[in-house]
């Protein structure tokens, strides 16, 4: 086989085919762990019927959504209606193909990255591609013609565009101090200046993950699907496939949210405490354990504090999640970035 | 009233008519509230109800009057001991019999018992309206318990069918005050850890203080009563205005809030359920010996005349007017529902709030659709 075609098309096929049943998987398999986990905080047990420990009910699921019947209400637009979980589902998986789960590594004297690509613009791609998905959120829910959709789609428009403001900015921050926007250059100067970013940008860190919080929909910011106001919101009338699209996006999405704060303030694949714990860490003992098994546990955490939230806290009201962002978080990552860029302007930041 | 310039509607937008229910996860049964709406602030909202109307009045009327009782059971289906208690009560307060002590304290445990469980109810849907789930699964988990008792006691958990005219069908089973003594006196320590999650929370005070205000003369003019009322400030409750069974024997405060909104309607019932708690306590304390059932004919049969007597309900005031012709059956039979007239104030709360404010308002008025469609 000619090399161009092998490094061109081959590889990277094999590569968007695993990452696709790896995000998928993972996506399904967090609705699980989010199932049991809150089952336990409030005092269930979860699903336990399908498999051992209820391990394949997210199998079952998506396997009933698969043949369901697929509803289109009689009077929604019929192609904006299909196209809603389509524009969502997509920018959710895309976000994946520059997200680095690990470091470079060889196998067979071939060096092998365990992600798609490392474009260098990487936060800029994924903040565009991730703020398509908006469109998915409102154009699904006045194709449905349902008056409950239509208000889920409008808060979440206002929401989606209001925290992305603050989000935005707290991720300049971590520009600034790694002077690069590709993920693995991120990843990579924490590194070098032995400090993850979460310990001098921890109010970008804490904006960054409030803001994911409400980007991905989620409680205590979940008001586009408050189910006790608008029923499910959005996607009230999806139901079969498309409506599992919606689902899958969600989880996806926070998956994307987790693994990008993974990478920008917890510094990526590297094993913890590069600094201050150096020596412990490095010790031959830990060394086995590879870089993406790190990676994958930074993730997790999030992942647990997202449910973790769900179970605690009660919804904000609309007009106090946009009083939120626009009058707290906004002003605080500005003067956050400032702050941050006289740091590195004066003492070289974290380099 | 004059708006400031932000809210003033867009001059060409347009009011949207939504139905909520009566299908609606947030309306509590089969309520149904048209709501116009200008964007998200509320401009109207008009309360449908009747989607449960079973006649109970009338059906009433064709049933002995210890036959009433059951049906009494499944009007306000969150509460049947206080449902029973008023009924017996009007009925015993025609006839003039007194019921022997045991019985009204008996009465007197399964009503407190039966408001606690009704305000787990409560505080489990109104803040799993509010966003917050895991409240509703360790209320539910309280209430199990409390079910557990009446059904020791009765055979029922939810139609209890518990009272009878002229006293208590049966004496309390062996080791039931011991097992009633275990429960209540570890519930302050749960109604603690529930108001750990919420009573402080920012987001919980965000959604609850200053919504669905009432002031205390427009919730008199309103005729609110129970906890709706004593969260604005009014310190009503029948249990001290007009004590009936032996509530004048045992020492209990009625807590009353300040500012009337749904904030402290909440602070309201959370520390109801400690005072019941108190009672329940005294009650087993002073629970006095002998027979649980007065000397009454095994047909009843009132003379002839009129009675109204109310008990205070987990709801509000719960009264019953009884009129009889000297007959097996009532002539007629009215209830005062206290969630019926308490839902009449829900337009006033509302108007002018957002859309999630209707739903705090809702869950915060603790109705129950049985009672108010009966």
């Amino acid at each position: 086989m000619p090399a161009p075609l092998m490094t061109y098309l081959v590889i990277p096929l094999v590569k968007i085919v695993v990452i696709l049943a790896v995000v998928i998987l993972l996506a399904a398999y967090m609705s699980y762990f989010e199932r049991k986990v809150l089952a336990y905080m409030q005092i269930r047990i979860g699903p336990n019927r399908v498999g051992p420990r209820g391990w394949l009910q997210p199998i079952a699921d998506a396997l009933k959504l698969l043949v369901k019947e697929d509803i289109i209400p009689s009077r929604a637009e019929k192609l904006v209606y299909f196209l809603g979980p389509v524009l969502v589902v997509v920018p959710a998986l895309l976000v994946f193909s520059v997200i680095p789960f690990g470091p470079a590594f060889k196998v067979a004297g071939q060096v092998v990255t365990p992600y798609l690509t490392d474009v260098n613009i990487g936060i800029l791609f994924i903040l565009a591609v991730s703020s398509i998905g908006v469109y998915g959120v409102i154009l699904g829910g006045w194709a449905s013609n349902n008056k409950y959709s239509m208000m889920g789609g409008l808060r979440s428009a206002a929401q989606l565009v209001s925290y992305e403001v603050p989000m935005g900015l707290s991720v300049v921050t971590v520009l600034l101090m790694a002077n690069s926007l590709s993920l693995v250059k991120i990843v990579e100067a924490q590194q070098r200046s032995g400090v993850w970013y979460v310990f001098p940008g921890f109010i970008a860190f804490f904006i960054y993950f409030v803001c994911g919080v409400a980007e991905t929909n989620r409680n205590p910011f979940d008001l586009p699907e408050a189910e006790s106001e608008l029923v499910a919101g959005f996607h009230t009338e999806y139901s079969g496939m498309k409506f599992a699209f919606y689902f899958l996006a969600e989880y996806a999405n926070m998956v994307v949210i987790s693994s990008i704060a993974t990478v920008m303030f917890l510094g990526g694949w590297l094993p913890p405490f590069p600094n201050a714990l150096a020596a412990l860490w490095a010790s031959p003992a830990l060394a086995w354990i590879p870089p993406i098994a790190w990676f994958v546990l930074k993730m997790a955490v999030f992942l647990f504090v997202y449910i973790w939230f769900r179970g605690t806290f009660p919804r904000y009201r609309f007009d106090q999640l946009m009083a939120l962002g626009w009058k707290v978080f906004i002003p605080v990552s500005l003067v956050n970035l400032m702050a941050v860029a006289l740091g590195v302007l004066l003492i070289g930041g974290p380099r | 009233m004059s708006e400031p310039e932000a809210l003033k509607p867009f001059p060409d937008s347009e009011e949207m008519e939504i139905s909520f229910g009566p299908q609606h996860p947030a309306t509590h049964g089969v309520l149904r509230v048209i709501v116009k709406l200008d964007g998200e602030r509320i401009v109207d909202a008009k309360p449908v109800i009747g989607y449960l109307h079973r006649g109970t009045e009338k059906i009433f009327e064709r049933e002995t009057y210890n036959g009433t009782i059951p049906h009494t059971d499944r009007m306000d289906y969150t509460a049947a001991a206080t449902n029973n208690q008023g009924l017996v009560g009007a009925v015993e307060k025609l006839m003039g019999v007194t019921i022997p002590p045991r019985a009204a304290y008996i009465r007197m445990m399964l009503a407190e018992l039966q408001r606690i469980a009704s305000h787990t109810i409560w505080l489990g849907t109104h803040a799993l309206d509010i966003g917050a789930q895991s409240p509703f699964f360790y209320t539910f988990e309280e209430r199990e318990k409390i079910l557990d008792l009446f059904e020791e006691y009765c055979g029922a958990r939810l139609t209890l069918n518990a009272m009878r005219v002229g006293g208590q069908p049966y004496d309390l089973p062996e080791g039931w005050t011991g097992r009633c003594r275990t429960f209540v006196d570890q519930l302050p320590a749960r109604v603690a850890e529930w108001e750990r999650l919420l009573t402080a929370n920012r987001i919980w005070k965000l959604r609850t203080v200053g919504v669905g205000v009432i002031s205390a003369a427009d919730a008199i003019e309103w005729g609110l009563t129970g906890p709706p009322l004593r969260g604005s400030g009014v310190k009503w409750d029948v249990r001290k205005v007009f004590p009936y069974d032996r509530y004048d024997e045992v020492a209990f405060e009625i807590p009353t809030g300040a500012g009337g909104d749904t904030y402290d309607r909440y602070l309201v019932r959370m520390e109801e359920m400690r005072q019941s708690v108190r009672i329940v306590q005294q009650c087993l304390a002073k629970l006095p010996d002998g027979p649980v059932m007065a000397k009454v004919p095994k047909v009843i049969k009132p003379p002839k005349g009129d009675v109204y007597f109310s008990v205070e309900g987990p709801k509000g005031e719960l009264g019953y007017y009884v009129v009889s012709d000297g007959g097996t059956n009532p002539y007629r039979l009215h209830v005062r529902p206290a969630c019926f007239i308490n839902l009449q104030a829900l337009p006033e709360m509302v108007r002018g709030q957002l859309v999630a404010d209707l739903i705090a308002v809702i869950g915060t008025l603790d109705i129950v659709l049985g009672e108010i469609d009966r």
